[in-house]
């Protein structure tokens, strides 16, 4: 599965770019997975997902929890707890 | 008759008065009309501005189903949420809501509900901006405003 990734504040300062597209390997199949899987790509990934109960996701430009699935995402947001208003 | 809220995300400021004419101006059923204005403060001086940063399109869309809920669940007649992201400096506008009811206990009730849910649910994100000339870190995420919010779940 092919998904277009977009991280936001300290998570995209970390990563060091806002957005990429990443093919998927098959046993990711929930929002914990994909973070699990992320943490293997590199420093810079381990840095911002040093602590994954933290991390928001959205799939979809909704909000998941990480027991969820990823099917059919095409966009998946990754982010730290909102500090808006 | 409700119609669907108003949602911005946008870098300009707004206008108060501007917004509360667009809601309520010529309706005559409208009995209270409750604004919030969030704006930037400079936390005893050590701050000179907040960079605000959020996910477009997911923004409006969190915005909108909040506010939705709160229009169903506070029977609103009309509501208004608007979020702006960039640089913004102590003294200035960074959010805005409005909430208009037939009776004010409703309109408070929607205008805390939406803040309280916009604050933990819609994706924006502070960063400060110091008196020293750095870049400091990123706005934690306060446990009070997750207690705030919680509070609506009844």
């Amino acid at each position: 599965m092919i998904v277009k990734l977009v991280y936001f504040a300290w998570v995209r300062e970390r990563i060091g770019k806002p957005e990429e597209e990443m093919e998927l390997p098959d046993d990711v199949k929930t929002v914990r997975d994909l973070l699990v899987y992320l943490k293997t790509l590199g420093d810079e990934y381990e840095a911002a997902l040093q602590y994954p109960e933290v991390i928001r996701v959205a799939v979809n430009q909704e909000h998941v929890e990480h027991h969820e699935a990823i099917k059919g995402a095409r966009e998946i947001g990754i982010f730290p707890p909102m500090t808006g208003g | 008759m409700n119609p669907g809220p108003t949602i911005r995300v946008q870098a300009q400021d707004f206008d108060l008065q501007a917004e509360i004419d667009a809601l309520a101006k010529g309706r005559r059923d409208i009995g209270a009309v409750v604004t919030f204005t969030g704006l930037c403060r400079d936390e005893q001086g050590s701050l000179t501005a907040l960079e605000l940063e959020h996910y477009p399109g997911m923004a409006e869309a969190e915005m909108r189903r909040i506010a939705d809920l709160a229009i169903e669940r506070f029977s609103l007649m009309g509501l208004a949420a608007i979020h702006r992201f960039g640089k913004i400096r102590p003294g200035e506008n960074i959010v805005l809501v409005i909430a208009a009811a037939p009776h004010r206990q409703a309109a408070f009730d929607g205008a805390s509900f939406m803040m309280d849910y916009l604050k933990t649910s819609a994706p924006f994100w502070k960063k400060e901006h110091l008196a020293d000339g750095s870049s400091g870190d990123w706005v934690a995420a306060k446990d009070a405003d997750d207690r705030a919010r919680e509070k609506w779940r009844t």
